[in-house]
């Protein structure tokens, strides 16, 4: 029975993406959705039923377990903005931090996961929530404030007090860190790939 | 459809709008594609996929695991995290050490040691490789069985070639003397110039908070305890930064400041003096003993000049760091000038060492000829009744313990060197335990029962010493470059000590020191280190090669005994080993008349290549000063344009605008100050018609005045010239030194824009406003529209 639904699924995959390796992908990343709540997503996904995992699901997700940022992450990619995910907004997510994603894609949504209060603009107030997670309210007032001025200072090039897109791309594709930091989840899937399913996989595709 | 298919990836659409888009192009370009290719090329595409995916992930792992063979990366990485990255760069520094001991310890070891000990004659059997029988009772102790082993210089024999092999000893022992120090120049010259590489190439602090505060969370971190250790390091890394900029921003009273470092200085010269003085005295002293007969003395006057060296390497420096509280320099100069005087403290002790060794040397070398007449004699007095001519050959079997022998200074030399290393090693585990460890569990456990805070009060717990450990270091190291040629066995010593080190002071870092008050950055490259460590290198190599050039080997131990100077087995290799022709040629490049004019020839290369290095620093700094005043020219004229957009003004501003925008950027190359530059263009362009236009810039006075005319072309020729031909009027005043992050422009940039529609004119003043970084105010800007 696994395997007709396996099929069923499959031959869903293989209508949308004929692309070898997005099936590959996608199929894995289906079961990984799949596991987190056994129970409520069904494996026939042929009537696209409305099912989301409610955010505390997610957030347990072990690469996401430990980040800083695990419950905006969610709220950006969610349909409804609470961190609530159907199938659609968890593959948008994990395909965005995968490696393969162009660098200026992570930057709009890297800009998007720090703008707090969804004003499309990152204001001081966004960059001291930001300071904080990070640090875990370490630093004093006086240290956080001091960062967040040299930050607009250094960053805000229209002179607005507040980081907009632009500003933010501006800075963001200059740093020499930022591709190798957002996301390289793509390794840590290669292990869980079962071989059965590897081989139905190629089956069907080739 | 198709191009839509490649880019849709790049697009930042929620996946429900992409599916269905990807869908329907998928579906149109299938139906007009056709089926040519599917089933065949889908094979091959799908295995060539397979082949990439296989040789992205074998890379992947390899890094992993070559990430993984680095050893001790995880822990230095944790006391990174708790300490900074002053106190990471010592064990860094310590790990690339013992990398080169390693290198150090594999040559002496394959090419001296190892054929010595397998291919000569072995213990015993000839006088030089014995213990003498005179010394045979107290032979027990390292200095005895030892001393005539491979460790030592002493037990080496110097016959040309040992084995079947034929391996050239003597040679060997030169070369590999010459090949560590040649290696460890290398070495440290490469590590300098790659640090150099690095550190002018990515100087690029423009963007400093604003990076750390978006890019330093390391989204692969899967686990709670690397997680805890990342948030450390980030909390660590921001009042590192923070206190950058606290540090740039002070000013001071000056001249308090200025008489409290003279005094400063003039205190620490004082002290060195000091322990000059001392170490000489006790030098003198030592002579004096060794003259009247080290039998007579306890352990103390045997061992007083080390002693001495030790102690004062222990307290000078902590009476230096007081002193240099009254300097109140920046941590990470406080940190250099400490070394600076550390080292002349270290580098004053280990010359009168030196100095205190020639004259052991000299002692000996002058009792050689009293021996050599002496075994004369007693060669006589073995033949005395048998052979009474001059035969060479001893046929008397004469047990080797019983000849006897002449004095070895080599030997003497590196026992004196492995002596210092060995109590330095000591000293420094001891103050190690007692100073830290100690000290710390006194302050743990008896804060209970006393009367003030012990852990905030007095002594409380101690910080790690970042300079007096490297200091440690490199002068350790530099000892063992001075005595590697007399004793192979040094850095085989040091490689154990070092990875003992590594160990013991991880633990205590951990177990005993606390962060330092104030976290500072290290400098961004370690070229201060190495570039002591240079120093060292050429200052300990200098006597080594000093007693190679001017004194004559003993006649009686070594693998030069025989020879007037050992260099001259490099002679002797050239004249028997290698053809005719080569010693000739040989001889022909050792002339002076070729070798002087190359030297020269050398320092001339070095004086050009300086200078155009320099020359391109300047160049590189002037580029990003004109690209930063490019960013601010072309964000403006985004704004420009995106405002003008808004008003329905038809496409020739915008092109017109764009193209004089480059214009003026190109003025900006050829712009030098006091001159005005005008530039002129006509544009021939077909579809929009464009308006010529007129660009002049001036640069004065810290301030550049940029004003931009543009003139319809077909009304140029005509005679009556209304206002409506002047299409547009910019100017613009720009204070220079825009856009740095640290300084801040006197005043603020003024920005006019006039134009025409068809039935308004507009005149757009822009004016804006930067509040300084302590005010909090938001800046303004103010526009004027008519």
């Amino acid at each position: 029975m696994k395997n007709k639904h396996l099929q069923k699924i499959s031959f869903i995959i293989l209508k949308m993406f004929p692309n070898f390796k997005q099936q590959y992908f996608l199929s894995r990343l289906f079961h990984r959705y799949r596991d987190l709540a056994p129970q409520l997503v069904p494996l026939d996904y042929t009537n696209q039923p409305d099912v989301r995992l409610p955010y505390e699901l997610i957030g347990s997700m072990p690469e996401l377990k430990d980040n800083p940022f695990r419950q905006r992450i969610a709220e950006v990619f969610s349909e409804d903005g609470e961190g609530n995910m159907t199938l659609d907004d968890f593959l948008d997510m994990f395909s965005v931090l995968s490696e393969m994603a162009p660098r200026d894609l992570k930057a709009y949504y890297a800009f998007k996961i720090y703008d707090f209060n969804n004003d499309n603009f990152i204001c001081k107030s966004d960059l001291e929530k930001t300071l904080n997670k990070l640090t875990r309210n370490e630093l004093t007032e006086d240290e956080v404030r001091m960062v967040c001025e040299k930050v607009i200072d250094e960053a805000d090039l229209d002179n607005d007090g507040r980081l907009s897109l632009e500003d933010f791309q501006h800075m963001i594709v200059r740093a020499p860190d930022f591709l190798r930091e957002v996301c390289n989840f793509h390794h840590r899937f290669t292990s869980t790939m079962r071989g059965k399913m590897r081989k139905k996989i190629q089956e069907i595709t080739l | 459809r198709k191009k839509l298919i490649a880019t849709l990836r790049g697009k930042p659409w929620p996946m429900r709008k992409k599916l269905p888009t990807l869908r329907e192009s998928q579906v149109f370009v299938e139906k007009y594609e056709g089926a040519l290719g599917k089933g065949r090329g889908r094979r091959l595409y799908a295995y060539k996929v397979m082949m990439r995916k296989k040789w992205m992930k074998f890379q992947r792992d390899f890094e992993n695991f070559k990430t993984a063979c680095i050893p001790w990366e995880m822990k230095i990485k944790e006391i990174e995290s708790h300490f900074g990255s002053s106190v990471a760069s010592y064990f860094l520094f310590l790990r690339w050490m013992y990398g080169i001991n390693m290198i150090l310890f594999s040559l002496t070891f394959g090419l001296v040691m190892v054929p010595e000990a397998l291919m000569a004659r072995p213990y015993g059997s000839i006088p030089r490789k014995t213990v003498p029988r005179e010394e045979q009772a107290n032979a027990m102790d390292f200095a005895g069985y030892a001393k005539y082993s491979v460790l030592f210089y002493g037990y080496y024999n110097n016959q040309r070639a040992i084995g079947w092999l034929k391996f050239r000893m003597p040679l060997s022992y030169f070369l590999v003397g010459v090949g560590t120090v040649a290696y460890s120049y290398m070495v440290v010259i490469r590590t300098m110039a790659r640090n150099a590489k690095e550190d002018g190439g990515g100087d690029d602090t423009s963007f400093n908070f604003s990076w750390k505060i978006f890019t330093s969370w390391d989204y692969l971190i899967g686990n709670t305890e690397t997680a805890d250790n990342k948030f450390a390091s980030i909390t660590t890394s921001f009042k590192e930064a923070i206190v950058e900029e606290q540090e740039s921003r002070k000013d001071d009273n000056i001249h308090l400041t200025r008489f409290l470092r003279v005094l400063a200085n003039f205190l620490v010269l004082c002290c060195l003096a000091g322990s000059g003085y001392l170490i000489y005295f006790v030098v003198r002293r030592s002579q004096k003993f060794a003259l009247e007969g080290l039998d007579n003395y306890g352990w103390w006057e045997r061992n007083e000049v080390n002693m001495v060296m030790s102690l004062l390497g222990m307290f000078c420096p902590m009476l230096f760091d007081v002193i240099s509280t009254l300097e109140n320099y920046h941590p990470r100069i406080a940190l250099q000038w400490q070394l600076g005087r550390i080292f002349a403290l270290f580098l004053g002790n280990l010359y009168t060492f030196i100095i205190a060794l020639m004259d052991q040397i000299n002692l000996k070398r002058a009792e050689e000829e009293k021996v050599k007449f002496n075994m004369t004699i007693w060669q006589a007095n073995l033949y005395n009744g048998t052979l009474p001519e001059n035969s060479t050959a001893i046929p008397i079997m004469v047990d080797p313990a019983d000849v006897p022998r002449g004095p070895c200074w080599e030997t003497m030399v590196g026992q004196e060197f492995v002596r210092l290393i060995i109590s330095d090693t000591m000293t420094t585990y001891i103050t190690l335990l007692i100073g830290d460890f100690l000290r710390a569990v006194l302050v743990r456990f008896l804060n209970h029962c006393w009367c003030w805070d012990l852990e905030y009060g007095f002594p409380s717990y101690s910080e790690f010493d970042v300079s007096g450990n490297v200091l440690g270091l490199i002068f350790n190291q530099g000892m063992i470059w001075m005595g590697a040629f007399y004793a192979p066995c040094l850095p085989a010593l040091n490689l154990l000590r070092l990875h003992v080190s590594m160990y013991l002071q991880c633990w205590a870092v951990m177990c005993c020191n606390v962060p330092q008050e104030r976290v500072f950055k290290a400098s961004g490259s370690n070229n201060f280190y190495m570039a002591m460590l240079l120093v060292i290198l050429f200052l300990s190599t200098l006597p080594a090669i000093y007693t190679i050039v001017s004194i004559p080997p003993s006649f009686d131990c070594g693998p030069f005994s025989g020879k007037s100077r050992m260099f001259d087995v490099i002679q002797e290799t050239l004249e028997t080993d290698f053809p005719a022709w080569f010693g000739k040629v040989f001889s022909y490049a050792s002339n002076p008349g070729l070798v002087l004019p190359f030297l020269l020839l050398m320092v001339l290369a070095i004086y050009y290549l300086h200078s155009t290095s320099k020359t391109y620093k300047h160049a590189n700094l002037e580029l990003k000063k004109k690209l930063q005043a490019i960013n601010f020219i072309s964000v403006y004229l985004v704004n420009a344009i995106l405002f003008s957009k808004t008003q329905h003004l038809s496409n020739w501003l915008l092109a017109s605008s764009s193209i004089c925008i480059l214009f003026y950027s190109h003025s900006l190359c050829c712009l030098s100050p006091g001159q005005p530059s005008i530039v002129c263009s006509s544009l021939l362009y077909s579809k929009v018609n464009c308006p010529a236009t007129l660009l002049l810039a001036v640069r004065a006075n810290g301030y550049q005045c940029n004003l931009v005319l543009g003139v319809r072309l077909q009304q140029l020729s005509s005679t009556v010239i209304t206002l409506r031909d002047y299409v547009f009027f910019f100017f613009q005043l720009l204070p220079l030194g825009v856009a740095t992050a640290d300084h801040l422009p006197p005043s603020c940039p003024i920005h006019c824009l006039l134009y025409f529609d068809t039935n308004h004119l507009h005149v757009h003043l822009h004016y804006i406003h930067k509040p300084s970084l302590r005010s909090t105010s938001s800046p303004s800007t103010r526009q004027l529209h008519l």
